[in-house]
């Protein structure tokens, strides 16, 4: 059995928990043991970078360091923010000896540099690849709209082997799923990111453009890789309903629930019945 | 037995000030095989060379060290003097006592040590200068211009005025470039075919110009005055002899709906076709890749119906060989690719076009007959946007470069919009107006002062199509610090201007530098703009750089104007500094053949009186060579001298140090 | 890069940053993608020219204003640039620099509370806590009633854990954290 490292982030164990459970689910399915990193710290997110520009470095060097030392060479990080942390800042340990020593003064670790972090849209690739498709019987027939947001398509030494301004990523996996992936003017655009809280006015504008598109496309659902997204577009989707800048409800699903659900596995495994735009009903419409 | 005369120029303050020159001369007068030697103020004037050619006559002098500027400035007018008293020019050569000493020290002592030793090295040198006579070499007194367009055209007609032929080649079925392609231009906003097609049938029917269209350069051999190129004439199937250019062929052509590329897409074209009705020649081609009869075998009926038989579907590419002695490069360019840029599209929306696209909307033999209609549903845009920099300015995405004429034909094109649909709106946005020539800042603010273009400053980050077919593009005001969106039915993106396809491989076959973006190299930027590293081979146009039309006419002329100068002597003097092989010691290894940079180096068969060959040597071609002395430093058997540098001066003049 | 004049933003800009400031020549591109800039009194050219200016006034501008605590960390400014510069990483600069300050724009105060709240429940376990974070942030922002409703229900969907995961190395991320305090202090 292929074993991987798994960083949830803390947002899997809260808010994004549909993304945890989904993604062990298929992992389970798939035969990859997930192995999640002892003990690991928060990765910093926005905040971090927004104020404190060693501890942006620092906090995600600990985590990499531990990944290192438990003999973890390739890790999952599904939370789009925690994979742009992670892996730029093991990028840039790489390009320079002078960080590098810095952080290992800060941190009181070691880090040689081994460390390679994965996204969800390269790990969906990389099942299919090894044979997930196979699993996949239920055909979903549903039309949806691709969603990557900003962290899984931008970052030029981030996110690569995919094209910033069309990416391609999660089409394999939708298509493996029976589904269709189709063409529309949002894929790259931000849902507002952090600032659901401390400026939700921002994420409401922003959400309804990218739901607006969804809905011109004529998409049955969103599917994105990102839990500050899904959150964006389906919690604070309730908010766009009552006040009625959105027509009615869009289900926004995880690529890891899409494929969870194309792999047979019950709804409610997948984390489905805690999305706040009602979700379930998808799978009746499918074959 | 060596009589040498060595001169000192004071040059007035510049050397006398810093070096005793008559300490100078009195210590080279006496220096060995040296029997004359003076200072004077100003050696370059008529008594100062007055002075060196008595000196020669009468004290019979074998060679000559002045002793003053760089010899750039002067050692032809010395040399010159030594002639008409009889002394071969090559036993004079110059000591710089200015650039190379009176003008960077400042010691008095040691710069006159430093002149005294410097004219000491020249001593030495002259004393084994050989004399040598200027190379003579034919000239073919015809030139060959690659490149129909407007660049091609006028060299053509100049040179041809000036009385000399013209081979005047173009890879499509007609010439007239780009500039047949124009609505109107600007600053004038004449009709672009009503200026250029006279001179198209001018170049047609001049008598010194021979036109070779739907052709191109295949190989090229020679020198200066002496190219051998030979000129794939790609087969027409079409005999030019026998077409009078009636058209019946390709109204009945039954293969219609091919993009045609002189409307960037826009039109369609006949797999027999004439570019566009104003063709110079106004005969047709086929397009062998879309004809069926070619293709397949079936058809046949333009052959059917063409009145005079011109129709020739065994038709072959052929080779033909022309002598020419100088060539003018004039291939133009064309516009880079916005595929490139996903936010914009990545090429895949119909209704973002290029500026030659909208043209051809713009001009009234157009595929729209001059309406500005929407390629997606045909419908005429009520607002356009247009992009200025698109893909030039770019470190990222195209080029660094600035592409020069797009802000000009960018407030052309949005002045045609508003002229057409009054109560349409154009927004450009820009990020610096570059409008430098003649008329061309007044034309800019006329479009936007009388025309109603708005000029908004910033580039645009992204161009998305919505469901009901409007362009929605978001764009910035960098000088109001703001975001602004306009929703645009057409939007017109000024992209980058690039040299054509196929361009570098022609660079090539001549001989020509070229950068990185692929633009040919002129020999100076700012005082050799038409000639190249390639002694014979000249520039007209945007293969060298992008320009607008009057600088690419008067750049034209130019290079017709070295080519007339190259005419103008039946015979080229080229100077002797050359290189020469020992044949006796050569062992053919060909290290040379391979280090020359100007292809001077050459095999060369030594043979007996019946013609058998005894052995092979390297030679030089007296046309070509530079005299830069690198076949001379690899040749591993000393084989290689430079006339004029030769190894035993370089060793003497270091010996004299 | 021996004759290029450098005030000290500059300095900050191309060592913290990785940006040379001087080649931006304010194209506005930034501005044009940005999904925050409506709502920025500072657009990011903007901000990317008071920078290149760098003397006191422009500073001023600069660390006073709300633009600066907008910014969502997109990057569709650093993808887009045509001088491959990246504003985003400037604005960062200038946030930290702000912060330091002290001197933060009324309007930008709840998302400052909101950074602050993330960073001391990581602080404190080693990894964020929503229920401490929220109550955190609440004190700080005043915002009490804003969205009351969500947190009962996010409990019952069971997307909201009671208790915070303390990780055993809490005391190495507290160390972490005074090191890199020490670092940005004046």
């Amino acid at each position: 059995m292929k074993t991987l490292g798994y960083f949830p982030g803390c947002s899997l164990e809260g808010g994004g928990i549909e993304l945890d459970l989904s993604v062990r689910a298929i992992a389970k399915a798939a035969g990859v043991e997930l192995r999640e990193i002892e003990d690991w710290n928060c990765c910093g997110a926005s905040a971090a970078h927004s104020l404190n520009h060693s501890l942006a470095v620092a906090l995600p060097y600990r985590v990499l360091s531990l990944a290192e030392s438990q003999g973890l060479s390739e890790v999952l990080a599904p939370c789009a923010a925690c994979f742009s942390r992670l892996k730029g800042t093991q990028v840039r340990l790489t390009r320079s000896p002078e960080l590098s020593q810095r952080m290992q003064e800060v941190v009181q670790r070691p880090y040689q540099g081994g460390v390679r972090i994965i996204n969800i849209n390269e790990f969906m690739a990389s099942l299919l690849e090894a044979g997930l498709a196979q699993k996949l019987t239920r055909r979903l027939g549903l039309k949806v709209v691709a969603y990557y947001g900003c962290l899984l398509s931008r970052g030029q030494d981030i996110v690569t082997g995919d094209d910033a301004e069309d990416p391609k990523g999660m089409e394999a996996a939708i298509r493996a799923a029976g589904c269709e992936a189709l063409p529309w003017n949002s894929a790259n655009e931000c849902c507002g990111g952090g600032f659901s809280m401390s400026k939700t006015g921002a994420v409401l504008d922003l959400s309804q453009a990218v739901l607006d598109e969804a809905r011109a496309a004529g998409a049955d659902a969103v599917v994105t890789g990102c839990p500050m997204c899904h959150s964006n577009l389906d919690m604070r989707q309730l908010e766009l309903v009552k006040r009625r800048r959105v027509p009615g409800a869009l289900p926004i699903l995880y690529l890891s629930e899409l494929l969870g659900l194309a792999a047979g596995l019950e709804p409610v495994a997948l984390g489905l019945d805690r999305h706040f735009i009602e979700s379930r009903g998808l799978v009746r419409g499918g074959v | 037995m060596a009589r040498i005369g060595v001169f000192i120029c004071h040059c007035g303050e510049n050397i006398g000030r810093t070096v005793d020159c008559a300490a100078v001369s009195a210590a080279a007068a006496k220096m060995p095989g040296v029997v004359v030697g003076v200072d004077y103020k100003y050696m370059c004037s008529d008594p100062g060379q007055q002075m060196i050619r008595k000196a020669i006559i009468e004290q019979k002098l074998t060679g000559v060290v002045v002793g003053a500027c760089s010899p750039r400035m002067h050692e032809r007018t010395f040399r010159a003097a030594a002639a008409e008293a009889g002394l071969n020019p090559y036993l004079l050569e110059m000591a710089n006592l200015r650039e190379h000493c009176s003008w960077v020290h400042s010691n008095q002592a040691e710069a006159t040590q430093k002149a005294i030793d410097l004219v000491r090295v020249m001593v030495a040198k002259v004393r084994r200068d050989r004399a040598l006579r200027p190379i003579r070499v034919p000239v073919e007194p015809t030139a060959l211009v690659v490149g129909g367009g407007i660049a091609g055209i006028q060299a053509a007609l100049d040179i041809a005025a000036g009385g000399k032929k013209v081979v005047l080649v173009e890879s499509g079925p007609s010439i007239g470039g780009h500039m047949a392609r124009l609505s109107e231009t600007f600053p004038t906003l004449d009709c672009s075919q009503c200026i250029l097609t006279p001179r198209m049938v001018e170049a047609a029917s001049h008598p010194n110009i021979t036109l070779m269209t739907y052709s191109e350069v295949a190989s090229v051999e020679g020198f200066v005055g002496n190219f051998t190129v030979t000129i794939r004439r790609k087969a027409r199937y079409v005999d030019p002899a026998k077409c009078t250019g009636c058209g019946d062929c390709f109204n009945k052509c039954p293969i219609k709906k091919i993009p045609n590329k002189f409307d960037a897409g826009l039109g369609q074209r006949r797999a027999i076709y004439v570019p566009f009705p104003q063709a110079v020649p106004n005969k047709p081609v086929i397009d062998a890749a879309h004809c069926t009869m070619l293709q397949k075998g079936k058809c046949g009926l333009c052959a059917k119906v063409c009145p005079r038989g011109a129709i020739d579907y065994q038709d072959q590419d052929r080779l033909e060989k022309v002598k020419v002695g100088a060539v003018v490069l004039a291939t133009g360019f064309q516009l880079w690719d916005h595929a490139a840029y996903g936010e914009y599209g990545g090429g895949r929306l119909r209704d973002v076009i290029d500026g030659f696209a909208f043209e051809r909307l713009a001009s009234a033999s157009g595929p729209t007959g001059g309406l500005i209609k929407r390629p997606s549903d045909g419908k005429e845009p009520q607002t356009v946007v247009f992009l200025q920099c698109c893909g030039s300015r770019d470190d990222k995405v195209g080029k660094k470069y600035c592409s020069k004429i797009c802000c000009m034909y960018t407030a052309k094109h949005a002045m045609l919009y508003r002229h057409k649909v009054h109560e349409g709106r154009a927004v450009v946005f820009y990020m610096d107006v570059r409008a430098a020539g003649k008329g061309y800042e007044e034309f800019v603010r006329r479009a936007i002062e009388a025309d109603g273009a708005e000029y908004v400053r910033g580039r645009v980050s992204r161009i998305t199509r919505r469901r009901d077919g409007k362009l929605v593009v978001r764009g910035a005001d960098t000088l109001a610090g703001r975001p602004v969106t306009i929703e645009a039915d057409l939007v017109v993106l000024a992209d980058a201007v690039v040299p054509r396809p196929g361009s570098e491989k022609l660079a090539q076959l001549f001989g020509v530098g070229y950068d990185q973006d692929g633009f040919y190299s002129e020999a100076h930027p700012k005082l050799r703009p038409v000639e190249t590293a390639a002694a014979g081979v000249f520039l007209a146009g945007a293969c060298q750089a992008p320009k607008d039309i009057p600088e690419t006419v008067s750049q034209a002329s130019a290079a017709a104007a070295k080519v007339l100068g190259l005419f103008a002597k039946p015979e080229l003097e080229r100077e002797p500094v050359i290189a020469r092989v020992n044949r006796t010691t050569c062992a053919h290894c060909r290290a040379c053949i391979s280090a020359c940079p100007y292809g001077a180096a050459k095999d060369f068969d030594i043979v007996d009186r019946a013609g058998k060959i005894l052995r092979a040597v390297a030679d030089v071609n007296e046309g070509l060579c530079q005299g830069c002395g690198t076949c001379a430093s690899v040749c591993r058997s000393h084989s290689v001298d430079l006339d004029g540098f030769t190894d035993e001066q370089i060793h003497a003049e270091l010996n004299a140090l | 890069m021996s004759g290029t004049k450098e005030h000290a933003l500059a300095k900050a800009a191309r060592e913290t940053a990785g940006v040379v400031l001087s080649e931006c020549y304010q194209c506005g591109k930034c501005t044009a993608g940005c999904p925050m800039a409506r709502y920025m009194d500072l657009s990011p050219n903007q901000i990317m020219r008071l920078a290149q200016a760098g003397d006191d006034a422009a500073l001023e501008r600069l660390l006073g204003c709300e633009a600066l605590w907008y910014c969502a960390g997109c990057l569709t400014c650093a993808q887009r640039c045509p001088r491959q510069l990246d504003p985003a990483a400037v604005m960062d600069l200038l946030r930290e620099m702000a912060h330091r300050r002290g001197k933060i724009p009324a309007a930008a105060r709840k998302v400052l509370a909101f950074h602050k709240a993330f960073l001391a429940t990581v602080e404190h376990g080693g990894r964020m806590a929503e229920i401490p974070l929220v109550l955190r942030y609440k004190m700080k922002s005043l915002d009490f009633l804003g969205d009351a409703a969500l947190g009962p229900v996010m409990l019952a969907k069971r997307k909201l854990p009671l208790l915070p995961h303390c990780i055993r190395g809490r005391g190495e991320v507290r160390r972490i954290f005074k090191k890199c305090r020490e670092e940005h202090r004046p």
